[in-house]
């Protein structure tokens, strides 16, 4: 079987409709992604814009020191399901968790996706073990050290995604036994990042939409775009009622735990770590605080020392 | 557990080949983590064979000195697939250090959301992850959708599933390969010129298994949010605490109604999609019930009553030895020994994970006395297999008769007797056993 190469294409909203992806539920994502970015559901017919190019731009995701959550927390999206978009929208041509080719296919394939003239999107998950010369972490034979450090500065974009990828993650945690360190530490190309243990898919599309539409958003200091890391959780939460009205569960047991109170003295990092949890949730459904646990900090640089013990305040 | 069972097709002989030589597969894509696999191969079979775990992270050196409570949080960051299940493990550790009690509420939470993670779990893996080295994508171009359509309704009579509908998955696939940005399915082996003749299955089949695998990217989406449901999100649950769970709002009206639907959802695509599927491409590959055989298992059980009482689990303990279904012995931790002999670590004689060391000693790849970052676990010093075909052999031979219901079945299904499940085919299928006896429990 012998497969033409063209670089055209139909329409992307008949490639969507194919993947049987009504314009409905396209429009109903983009004004989700819209409100997420803090623009408003009128902004949705630009995010549409936005994701509707010709060419399905390339992206390379690689992957380092992680545990693949990242790339999981993707294929949770809904409206719709981002899967498809990924099949409709951008070309998603190196992937080590869903690409059907293994060993040299597979190596080909990222040889050949970094090579195109029509360039890529580097998405990098998991954190680059640095430590003597980077043999902690190998694929193919090559260092994650090697190989990222080629891939991340050839790429039209890079976006750290997670913890780990913006800050290093766990395994960068005291004594840091490998040297892991984020994407920023190997590059002096500009990075977003998008942190969270994981992260919420929702920031990624966003950004990826601002970028599409008017290049690198604009960045805290952590290389963290503002529009989804400007409020503190505590900001944002439901529960900050209870903390202004000085009722607290003083335990996971007590009334105040059962009654919902705030979590800041069983150990809730809210007030230390930027990220849209409470408004935009996980799975569509919770987020920590509201299942009763305390926000252990997981989107801040070091949070896995700087944050824990994880159920003492302070 | 119904349907009709399809012609039954001929078994077809494995491709055979007269290579000499090595092949090495790295990275081995469609699992979690990064691994290289090196084969030494002559005539064609397999002689020796390295698997080489290519990534150390360090992790229980980085656990050392810190707060019990928080360990579960660094441990289930080894895995955001199967996320949920470390950090259940980790809290029970602790539990059981401390000795606190659980409320029974707090087990059944845990437990419900554990029956959720399987249920996500297993079918992922068969859709997203194992199911491209069954199903040719390619070979969708060459099918009837008509025909996809009436063999997918034979397979099970809840399904009501429209030609048209395969004729669009059809269409999509058709403009994916025209586009020339093939995406995840660049360099396919079935794209060779000519296919390839590892993939048995006729066009229709294929069909069918392409559009089922788009079916379950977004029925997973459910599965994952019925573990959120009480366990706050997928991946990276945070809702266990030493001595129970913090989810006081699962006891609402709103969250029960909500878990409800979602479970029966999910174990409704489980018996009509999931299984009918897996056994369909099963009868096509059933050349795979004779590779892939080990002798030991070891099963951990799960799901109990109490969680200090191992015998108290719906899935029972229990440890089978050379392939010997009639006599199961009860398992003993303490005789787990962890070997570092061909890891890349300092040698030190085998250890219980009590005692066990982390000290990194890289050598170089391609050593073959040396190869590793994986440690080597040992039960009373046999490789001992665990996972989803250990768990059903082990409640199997216990006479657990829901398993025992959904193994004959399938046997029966497959017309091939127990000793088929020691294989791939029987490793296979055993994943969807275990999740079709959680998905019926309700």
């Amino acid at each position: 079987m012998k497969f033409s190469v063209s670089h055209g294409g139909d329409k992307v909203e008949e490639r969507l409709a194919k993947a049987g992806v009504s314009r409905r539920d396209f429009m109903k994502m983009c004004g989700t992604v819209a409100a997420v970015m803090g623009m408003g559901t009128a902004f949705a017919p630009k995010v549409a814009e936005a994701l509707t190019s010709k060419r399905r731009p390339s992206v390379v995701w690689l992957h380092n020191a992680e545990c693949t959550g990242c790339s999981e927390s993707i294929l949770r999206g809904m409206n719709p399901p981002f899967a498809e978009l990924i099949l409709g929208v951008i070309s998603l041509d190196y992937h080590e968790t869903v690409m059907a080719a293994a060993g040299e296919m597979a190596e080909k394939a990222l040889h050949d996706a970094t090579h195109s003239e029509h360039g890529y999107v580097c998405v990098v998950e998991g954190a680059i073990p640095t430590a003597e010369d980077g043999i902690y972490g190998k694929v193919a034979g090559r260092t994650m050290l090697d190989y990222n450090t080629e891939y991340v500065n050839k790429a039209a974009a890079v976006i750290a995604y997670g913890t780990c990828a913006t800050f290093g993650g766990v395994q960068a945690a005291a004594p840091n036994p490998t040297k892991a360190v984020g994407v920023r530490e190997i590059t002096d190309k500009p990075v977003i990042n998008i942190s969270g243990c994981p992260p919420n898919p929702y920031n990624l599309l966003g950004t990826v939409v601002h970028f599409l539409q008017n290049g690198i958003p604009e960045l805290d200091g952590e290389g963290r775009p503002v529009m989804f890391f400007g409020d503190s959780v505590h900001d944002k939460c439901p529960r900050q009622k209870y903390y202004d009205e000085d009722l607290f569960a003083e335990s996971f047991g007590d009334e105040g735990a059962r009654k919902g109170y705030c979590l800041l003295r069983l150990g809730c990092k809210g007030p230390y770590t930027y990220n849209n949890c409470p408004t935009v949730k996980f799975n569509q459904t919770n987020w920590p605080v509201e299942a009763g646990h305390p926000c252990i900090g997981c989107s801040e640089p070091g949070f896995w020392d700087y944050m824990s013990p994880f159920y003492e305040e302070g | 557990m119904s349907g009709k069972k399809p012609v039954a097709a001929p078994v077809t002989a494995t491709p055979k080949s007269s290579y000499n030589g090595p092949v090495v597969v790295d990275p081995v894509t469609r699992i979690e983590g990064h691994l290289r696999i090196e084969v030494e191969v002559e005539n064609g079979v397999v002689a020796d064979v390295r698997s080489s775990s290519q990534l150390f992270r360090g992790l229980e050196i980085i656990l050392k000195g810190r707060d019990p409570r928080d360990a579960q949080h660094f441990t289930q960051r080894s895995c955001g697939v199967c996320t949920y299940t470390h950090a259940l493990a980790s809290t029970r550790c602790v539990d059981n250090a401390v000795g606190v009690k659980i409320p029974k509420n707090a087990t059944l939470i845990r437990n419900l959301v554990l029956a959720a993670q399987f249920m996500h779990d297993h079918i992922v893996h068969f859709y997203h992850l194992h199911a491209l080295d069954w199903v040719n994508v390619a070979n969708v171009l060459n099918a009837d959708p008509k025909k996809a359509a009436s063999l997918s309704n034979s397979l099970n009579e809840n399904r009501k599933e429209k030609a048209a509908d395969f004729a669009a998955v059809k269409d999509t696939v058709k403009a994916l390969i025209e586009s020339g940005q093939l995406g995840p399915f660049t360099n396919a082996y079935f794209l060779r010129e000519g296919g390839h003749d590892a993939y048995y299955l006729p066009a229709e089949a294929d069909l069918m298994a392409t559009k089922h695998y788009l079916d379950a990217l977004k029925l997973q989406v459910k599965a994952a949010r019925l573990m959120a449901v009480f366990g706050a999100k997928n991946p990276h649950t945070q809702f266990t605490v030493v001595g129970g769970v913090t989810c006081y709002d699962a006891m609402t009206e709103k969250r029960l109604k909500e878990f409800t639907e979602l479970y029966e959802e999910t174990s409704a695509f489980v018996r009509n999609y999931y299984i009918p599927d897996l056994l369909a491409v099963a009868s096509f590959y059933k050349d795979w019930a004779g590779i892939g055989k080990t002798s030991n298992f070891l099963s951990c059980g799960e799901f109990p009553e109490d969680e200090y009482d191992l015998n108290s689990r719906f899935l029972p303990q229990g440890v089978i030895l050379n392939n010997d279904l009639s006599q199961v012995h009860d398992f003993d931790p303490t005789k787990i020994e962890e070997h570092v002999k061909y890891s890349w670590y300092e040698y030190g004689s085998p250890k219980h994970p009590y005692q066990g060391e982390t000290k990194p000693k890289y050598t170089k790849l391609g050593d073959k006395e040396h190869y590793s970052w994986s440690k080597a676990p040992r039960l009373d010093g046999k490789s001992t297999e665990v996972g989803p075909l250990a768990q059903v052999l082990v409640s199997y031979a216990r006479g657990n008769k829901a398993v025992v219901d959904a193994v004959d079945y399938v046997l029966k299904y497959l017309n091939v007797g127990p000793e088929a499940l020691f294989s791939t085919l029987g490793r296979t299928a055993a994943r969807g056993i275990e999740t079709l006896v959680i998905a019926n429990q309700t």
